[in-house]
């Protein structure tokens, strides 16, 4: 009898499910998209009752997609949109408030206050990371602050904190009747509450954002059996959870110190591996954990964020209406030979990595009469390709290293033209792996792990094969003309929204 | 001579009820204009929708004529579009097949490679997005002229050139080819425009049946065929259920 692994990816968007065999290959794929809730400016809101209803749909749907029965499923992992941040009642499992989503900049304020003298940096040697409004812990004090009676709540332990993955076991293990509430160490380094080093709840910074211990979840490995299902798949063992970036790094392969990848979704993200090492980047980075595999010691990862590439598109397309599906950024491109002089910053949330200025919002700078919709389709591309410079130079100057080719994943990849041009700008390879999907394909290579489908990690490094590959053909002088004037451009997003009572309520 | 089918008169009539006027129109104001049931009506609007003959405003929820029927004499699909949409499946054909994958669409006469999957063996490939293919000499574009009677005509106005021995350039040849490759619904090229390599491909279909592109993998031609040079069935088998799967892949998105 095959049997598969399923991989279940919690995205910004929508939520999947992928039937992987045991060589790796992508068997079925099913999905569902949720809502986005933009209520104000700088909002953004799921609701994670809608994201759960689509996991109880999409799972079964790809299992029946695949010709298979349930019981060829043996063990489904978990890949998720890192610090969304969703609080139900434990009782009842009814969320209480909107999840608020990881674009969500309303904790711009409250960051800068926890900041204080210090600076962003304040809890840095802790958790890794600096205050931004990119992570979950000061939402999570954002939403005890303003919601009425929620602190107390939370203290008497009847309302539960979780990021997307801990809230869909609490409900796959039965929810509000022993759900099991269990975060694994990716996701909780996400949160600025968690040490780096201890990999425990740190009582500083539980104490310093006004958090109660008592609605935090368990923090377990991202490989290993938490529980069994109850309602989808009933029985089957829920074996693995990963944020998404980590899952991808671990679908890449990059099990070795110095292997890095980069995944084009909604947002993007570089991540290298850096052993059982924390390093503290003095150029932007992000110190976060990569995975940990049963009771292994934890791999860490240095991580170039940036927070609006995919989405640019979607804007391009939503917004704009200048195209009508994602795919015709390309054509529209291609109708031009290059940017026309324009250039796109999309810094909608803020700029992430390497700058992290949460006061910066987008421009398109360099407009004359002469530029079309197929000179701003250029520049949306290259706008990616840039903000991927940025943090590869960050990555190369924190690790005194210069990459020599680039892993790449992800919807985007698909995108010939970008690819292209990412090769162009980085004057590196831009490498694809056969199956695109490397953030459902490494949840479920941590799943199959832990329940003994694949016997380790150097069996799964096998599996990994080349699908396409970009050479760079751009000529020296261009490029450094082009990164000029792409850099001047982002000077010109900063301290543009002034801190006003509308940031704090 | 056979009768004119019902349905497609009703839908030209809710075209053309549409195209006059103000251009928007309700289900009901749709049904009570041409005396059709509700049911009707609404049957035919939401085909048309899907075609792209039609779409609903989103506010009112009332009808109106699509951009799909504007552009009926431009391709209707973006070959981005096509390989973004079918990628996951490309890869995996790859994957499972152990060869080179090309997806290709058929323009100005030969075949434009939408994507390309290198063959899994980690050697150094060059990504053939972008380039053409003769398409009277391969797989993909036999798969493509068997199923679009224009193209071929257009094609066949000038003498084709030969690749190798084994290209097929007789007109007449060519044609029952074709009709083979209607009849089986698969292609195979066997050192037809190289020697010692081979392909098979198969249609990607839209909505009605509407070939848009072919699937295929190449490779060495003793890997792929027998020494009959037919296809051998295994790989024929992953080659079609990737065009299956894509072809689902299109009439979903």
């Amino acid at each position: 009898m095959q049997r598969y692994v399923a991989a279940l990816d919690q995205g910004t968007t929508s939520t999947r499910c992928i039937l992987f065999d045991s060589s790796g290959r992508l068997v079925s794929v099913s999905q569902a998209e949720h809502q986005q809730h933009y209520p104000r400016p700088g909002w953004v809101e799921h609701d994670a009752a809608e994201i759960w209803r689509n996991v109880t749909r999409v799972v079964p749907e790809a299992v029946e997609r695949a010709g298979a029965t349930p019981e060829q499923v043996v063990a489904i992992g978990i890949a998720n949109q890192r610090e969304t941040t969703v609080l139900w009642d434990r009782a009842t499992g009814r969320p209480v408030v909107p999840a608020v989503v990881w674009q969500d900049t309303r904790t711009a304020g409250l960051v800068q206050e926890l900041a204080g003298d210090e600076g962003p940096d304040r809890f840095r040697d802790r958790c890794g990371l600096p205050l931004a409004p990119y992570f979950a812990g000061p939402r999570l004090t954002w939403l005890l602050d303003h919601t009425r009676g929620l602190r107390e709540r939370a203290e008497r332990g009847e309302v539960l904190f979780g990021t997307m993955e801990t809230w869909l076991i609490w409900n796959l293990t039965g929810g509000p009747d022993g759900g099991v509430h269990v975060t694994d160490v990716t996701n909780a380094s996400r949160t600025m509450l968690m040490g780096i080093d201890t990999l425990e709840w740190d009582p500083t910074l539980l104490d310093a954002m006004g958090v109660p211990a008592a609605m935090l979840p368990q923090i377990r490995s991202s490989s290993e059996v938490y529980g069994q299902t109850r309602t989808v798949l009933p029985g089957t063992p829920i074996a693995a959870a990963l944020g998404d970036q980590q899952a991808a790094l671990f679908g890449q392969t990059c099990f070795a110190p110095g292997e890095a990848k980069c995944t084009y979704g909604t947002g993007s993200f570089l991540l290298l591996n850096t052993g059982t090492e924390t390093v503290r980047s003095g150029n932007g980075l992000l110190t976060t954990v990569g995975y940990r595999i049963g009771q292994e010691p934890a791999r860490y990862a240095l991580e170039g964020s940036i927070a609006i590439t995919g989405s640019l598109v979607q804007w391009f397309r939503d917004g704009l209406g200048l195209i009508s599906t994602a795919a015709e950024i390309e054509t529209l491109a291609m109708t031009v030979q290059d940017n026309g002089g324009c250039y796109i910053v999309p810094a909608f949330a803020g700029l992430f990595a390497p700058h992290w200025r949460s006061e910066a919002r987008g421009v398109i700078v360099g407009l004359t009469s002469y530029v079309t919709r197929g000179h701003l389709a250029r520049a949306v591309l290259e706008a990616v390709a840039w903000q991927t410079r940025e943090v590869v130079d960050a990555m190369d100057a924190d690790s005194g290293l210069r990459l020599t080719s680039l892993r790449v994943d992800g919807g985007m990849t698909a995108d010939h033209l970008l690819m292209q041009t990412v090769a162009d700008v980085l004057d590196v390879p831009v490498v694809r792996p056969m199956v695109r999907e490397t953030v459902s394909l490494g949840a479920a290579y941590a799943a199959g792990l832990a329940v003994g489908y694949w016997p380790d990690l150097e069996g799964l490094r096998h599996n990994w094969h080349r699908a396409g590959q970009w050479l760079p053909a751009m000529d020296e002088q261009r490029r450094a003309q082009e990164y000029d004037n792409w850099s001047r451009a982002v000077a010109r997003t900063l301290d543009w929204v002034r801190p006003g009572p509308s940031e704090q309520d | 001579m056979p009768g004119s089918v019902q349905s497609i008169e009703r839908a030209a009539a809710v075209l053309r009820l549409l195209a006059g006027g103000t251009g928007r129109l309700g289900c009901v104001e749709v049904a009570n204009s041409l005396g059709l049931a509700k049911g009707t009506a609404h049957g035919i609007l939401r085909t048309l929708q899907a075609v792209g003959f039609v779409e609903q405003d989103r506010a009112s929820g009332k009808y109106l004529l699509g951009p799909g029927l504007v552009q009926l004499t431009v391709p209707h699909l973006d070959p981005n579009e096509l390989r973004s949409l079918a990628l996951n499946w490309t890869d995996s054909l790859a994957a499972r097949a152990g060869e080179t994958v090309r997806l290709g669409v058929l323009e100005a006469g030969t075949v434009l490679v939408a994507s390309h999957a290198f063959r899994p063996d980690d050697s150094e490939q060059v990504l053939e997005v972008g380039a053409r293919r003769p398409a009277h000499a391969c797989a993909l574009g036999k798969v493509l002229l068997a199923f679009d009677a224009g193209a071929l005509a257009c094609l066949q106005r000038r003498p084709l050139p030969a690749y190798t021995p084994r290209t097929c350039t007789e007109p007449r040849e060519l044609a029952a080819a074709l009709a083979t490759v209607r009849r089986t619904g698969w292609a195979v090229d066997a050192e037809e425009l190289e020697m010692g390599t081979a392909g098979i491909a198969a249609p990607v279909q839209d909505r009605g049946g509407l070939t848009v592109a072919a699937v295929g993998i190449a490779g060495p031609v003793e890997r792929l065929c027998d020494a009959s040079h037919a296809p051998r069935p295994a790989l024929l088998a992953l080659v079609q259920d990737a065009a299956r799967a894509i072809s689902r892949e299109l009439a979903a998105s």
